[in-house]
């Protein structure tokens, strides 16, 4: 069997930059196909390491213990990770910790599995509730000073950021040969 | 090799009462205590309850992080510990339950190796915090096994204090990652609380590590 990689988008290899110029060594991550791009370049990093997780939950705790640790992880996960992490978010609140994640969005734009839009739709709330502000890119000129900002308010102000990367921006997902 | 399903496993577990149901289990104070006195320098990472009382019972260490919360997050926090700091052992002390909670993280662990991360579950096969309701441990769940066959190949069963200087000289050693599940008893012990301001916690264990803070 094979698998096709979709050629990347130029604003996924501004992402993978952006994490190398902020100094990010961690990127914690349950795969999505809007973050492939990223991760294939981290794990081909020797500076930088991938680290795969079975729910989205731990990536919130291992951020947590790289900054104890003096390191600057992020988190990447789609937002029906989102709702998996909410009590673990409380740890950034009560330790006062920075975090970063980027979310790529389903179920909000031509989204053809409707099991992804209950969460899809609740993603930007969790996160709010949880402390988290919350960012969206929804083009791909955005995604840039989107993200650059997130990385400063965590790691230079020492906030809780959530970047959310549209539905549109990522592109319809391909369910029925054309 | 092991009988699962048999009433008596050889898990250290009476499988037939609610109640103190370890008896001859390791005295988990004393236990805790001889541990992290023998590893003066690792950093430690407490699972809540229980766990962080022990270890704040045995003597406050600004290179302890005490969870109060984060319920299944020792692990995968110690894990972006381990991997910030490798030159340096990393020690996670969780009960069974907030390890149960968080076994996929054991998977995430083995995925990345760290040599210089062990997980130590004081296991009284219960929910002490909560009033004593028995966990999967003494339902037939095999924490040490579990943790081997998420790749963990260094998963020890402890069944005496006696073990405490090996597993000690284990964490030093840095060949990790290392698993060690404890029979403790389930008798109930005074509590003994940590400070549970965690940006403390936090701002503490870095300036311990010489880390500017924010």
């Amino acid at each position: 069997m094979t698998t096709t990689q979709p050629a990347a988008q130029p604003w996924q290899e501004r992402i993978f930059t952006l994490l190398k110029e902020a100094g990010v060594r961690q990127v914690a991550y349950v795969p999505d196909a809007g973050h492939a791009h990223v991760i294939r370049r981290v794990q081909a990093d020797p500076d930088m390491r991938g680290i795969v997780l079975t729910t989205e939950e731990e990536g919130v705790a291992l951020a947590a213990g790289a900054w104890l640790g003096g390191e600057r992880a992020v988190l990447l996960m789609q937002s029906s990770g989102v709702g998996n992490c909410v009590n673990m978010l409380s740890l950034l609140q009560s330790g006062d910790f920075p975090f970063v994640t980027l979310v790529t969005m389903r179920g909000e734009y031509a989204e053809f599995n409707p099991w992804q839009c209950p969460m899809g739709r609740a993603t930007q709330g969790a996160l709010e509730l949880m402390g988290v502000a919350v960012h969206r890119a929804s083009t791909a000129d955005e995604v840039e000073d989107v993200v650059g900002a997130a990385l400063d308010a965590a790691f230079r102000g020492g906030q809780r950021v959530a970047v959310l990367l549209s539905q549109r921006l990522i592109g319809r997902k391909q369910w029925v040969a054309k | 090799m092991t009988g699962n399903g048999m009433k008596t496993d050889g898990s250290g577990h009476d499988r037939g009462h609610d109640g103190d149901a370890r008896p001859g289990g390791i005295d988990r104070r004393a236990f805790v205590a001889r541990l992290l006195a023998a590893c003066p320098e690792a950093l430690v990472v407490t699972g809540l309850g229980s766990p962080s009382y022990d270890a704040f019972a045995a003597g406050d260490r600004d290179r302890t992080f005490y969870l109060w919360g984060a319920m299944g997050g020792a692990t995968p926090l110690a894990l972006g510990l381990a991997l910030a700091q490798p030159t340096r052992p990393v020690l996670v002390v969780t009960g069974d339950g907030e390890a149960l909670m968080g076994m996929g993280g054991l998977a995430t662990v083995a995925a990345q190796q760290p040599a210089n991360l062990t997980i130590v579950v004081l296991d009284n096969g219960h929910f002490g915090e909560t009033g004593m309701q028995r966990s999967h441990t003494s339902l037939g769940t095999r924490l040490a096994e579990v943790a081997r066959a998420c790749g963990i190949a260094r998963s020890d069963e402890i069944r005496s204090i006696d073990e405490v200087d090996a597993l000690a000289a284990r964490i030093a050693a840095r060949e990790g990652p290392a698993f060690a599940q404890v029979f403790i008893a389930s008798a109930e012990v005074p509590r003994a609380l940590p400070p549970r301001d965690g940006a403390y916690l936090k701002t503490r264990f870095r300036q311990a590590l010489g880390l500017a803070p924010m």
